[in-house]
């Protein structure tokens, strides 16, 4: 479904991503792991048009959409939750939902997705009148993820969802996003907590300074003895 | 739905009434010209202020160059309705310096919305003083002399007209789709992006607009006080506008409309003693700040704080 071939991204003289080549099929969830500065955000701002790549091809469904810009990209079902969750602090989470559906012209039917948002996260629709920023990390992590799928993405980027969360959430978090997988999203997971995430993926690829360095099912990177040594803690 | 057009009856009954009232005042004569002259100052701050707030409260882009397009609005005015003198030429003045502010605008808008913060505020402060050095030196605005003896049609009725018009279009904008847009940039541009939304074309909107509604207060103005010289539009002009916008609080039309009224009764009752006007003026400024940094309103509305009482009273019966 999407793929990126020999993708290149700079910042100024900085070389951020150096020939990435990934795959994520249709249905799957996707990992792509790495430690900080590793340039998964920047993957993923690049997938979702907020960077522009200096080479390399972005294809959705075969079609080449790096010359697209952001919106459009959205429109064509690509959409991103943000690192640091970066809710609209002083808006309703009811606000925040509709401002996730921005492109969509459809009212009742943007209706419709925010109800089944507060029916996936029941705690949302208790508090749909509450400004953003006075929700907990928890909740403002999953008004992040419910105002991304109001866009009714095909394939959700998720950029380290679990990030200052407490492990009790943390599993919460992971379960709804293999919710969210279940009902015909593709996912790619951007993560640094990385025996959760290759819990939950298919497969899984990992970047070190900005070149992919690893890649393979879940379980194989699980077993590997250099992915248990840089990332799971392992000996 | 049916409370939505009993609010805007009660809108509708309170402008009437505002109008009603300063009007009887006015032919009673207990508010003479002297007053008359603070009223149509406040109007115009009024439109400066509703306008600026929509670019820097409510899109959070840091201006300091509403004067320059102010001043735009007042010489295209002032030159049409020299040429046509008649009400036709005074409205179609107003119209055409509103539509050149607002060109001025999404030109100077592209290139600087790009940038951020204090980087903004002195591209924005730099065109104000390029627009004032082109007044100074252009042949038909009369250079420094300034230019004399417009026209003057803008009356009370004017001026209330194009204030009201002013905040009911700017609050409509800020309810309409590209409104939000504005105002989820202004809280949180990354997220505004990942949702879609076009920053630096919301940007340029809600710059163009405030440009606009700049434009039209500096016909107004014009006409009013028909006498114009570059100097009036200098920086200590969008420094004036921004105290009301900071002072009303940032992202409140409401704010706006109460810090100008309140800004203006004050100038006026310390108009007699001139050598400490500036320094109450300043202390107060600064008191204000201080036991209020949000503005006086916040970024809430009147009905925001009118909701909460009536919210509270339907609990009880309940
Ligand atoms: N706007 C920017 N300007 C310059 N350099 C940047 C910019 N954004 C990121 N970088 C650099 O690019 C590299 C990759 O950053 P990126 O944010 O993609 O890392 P990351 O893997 O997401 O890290 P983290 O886990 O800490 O979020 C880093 O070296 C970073 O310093
Ligand atoms: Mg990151």
């Amino acid at each position: 479904m999407l793929e990126i071939n020999n993708l290149n991204v700079h910042y100024g003289v900085i070389h951020a991503l150096k020939d990435i080549t990934l795959k994520v099929n249709e249905g799957e969830i996707v990992t792509l792991i790495g430690a900080n500065g590793a340039g998964k955000s920047t993957t993923l701002r690049t997938i979702s048009g907020l960077i522009k790549a200096t080479s390399g091809g972005i294809l959705l469904e075969g079609r080449d959409i790096s010359i697209l810009s952001a919106p459009q990209r959205v429109e064509l079902g690509i959409s991103q939750v943000p690192e640091g969750r970066r809710v609209f602090p002083d808006m309703s989470v009811y606000e925040n939902l509709e401002l996730g559906a921005f492109l969509r012209k459809n009212k009742g039917d943007i209706k419709k997705d925010i109800d089944s948002v507060f029916e996936q996260f029941p705690i949302l629709g208790e508090r749909r009148k509450q400004m953003a920023g006075t929700l907990s990390g928890g909740e403002q992590q999953m008004l992040a993820i419910g105002r991304g799928l109001m866009s009714k993405p095909r394939i959700l980027l998720l950029d380290e969802p679990s990030m200052g969360l407490a492990p009790l959430l943390v599993r919460e978090i992971f379960s709804i996003i293999q919710d969210i997988n279940r009902t015909g999203t593709t996912i790619l997971l951007v993560e640094q907590n990385a025996s959760m995430a290759l819990s939950i993926a298919q497969r899984a690829y990992v970047l070190e300074t900005g070149s992919i360095v690893l890649s393979g099912t879940g379980e194989e990177l699980v077993k590997s003895s250099d992915i248990q040594k840089a990332y799971l803690g392992g000996e | 739905m049916r409370t939505l057009t009993k609010k805007n009856l009660l809108i509708l009954g309170s402008i009437l009434l505002t109008f009603a009232l300063v009007q009887v005042l006015v032919l009673v004569g207990i508010l003479d010209s002297f007053y008359e002259i603070t009223i149509a100052t406040i109007c115009i701050n009024i439109i400066l202020a509703v306008s600026l707030n929509l670019v820097t409260g409510f899109t959070g882009q840091f201006s300091l160059g509403h004067a320059g397009f102010m001043s735009i609005g007042a010489y295209v005015c002032a030159i049409i309705s020299m040429r046509i003198g008649t009400v036709g030429g005074f409205l179609l003045g107003l119209l055409a310096g509103a539509l050149a502010a607002t060109v001025v605008g999404i030109l100077i808008g592209i290139p600087t919305l790009r940038l951020k913060g204090d980087y903004l505020a002195i591209a924005t402060l730099g065109m104000a003083e390029i627009i004032r050095v082109v007044f100074l030196n252009l042949e038909i605005t009369n250079g420094a002399a300034g230019l004399n003896g417009i026209p003057r049609y803008a009356n009370w009725l004017w001026l209330y007209f194009f204030t009201v018009m002013a905040i009911v279009i700017i609050n409509n904008f800020l309810k309409s789709s590209p409104g939000r847009a504005c105002i989820a940039i202004r809280e949180d541009e990354i997220a505004a992006e990942s949702m879609g939304i076009n920053t630096t074309k919301y940007k340029v909107i809600a710059f163009a607009v405030g440009a606009f509604f700049a434009g039209l207060a500096g016909g107004l103005y014009a006409s009013y006080f028909y006498f114009l010289k570059p100097d009036l539009f200098g920086f200590m002009k969008s420094v004036d506008i921004l105290v009301i916008v900071v002072l009303g609080g940032l992202g409140s039309l409401t704010g706006s409309v109460i810090a100008a009224i309140l800004l203006g009764l004050i100038t006026t009752f310390l108009q007699s003693f001139t050598a400490v006007r500036m320094i109450v003026y300043a202390v107060l400024l600064v008191v204000i700040m201080i036991f209020r940094p949000q503005g006086l309103m916040g970024s809430k509305e009147i009905n925001d704080l009118l909701k909460f009482r009536f919210g509270k009273k339907e609990e009880k019966i309940e």
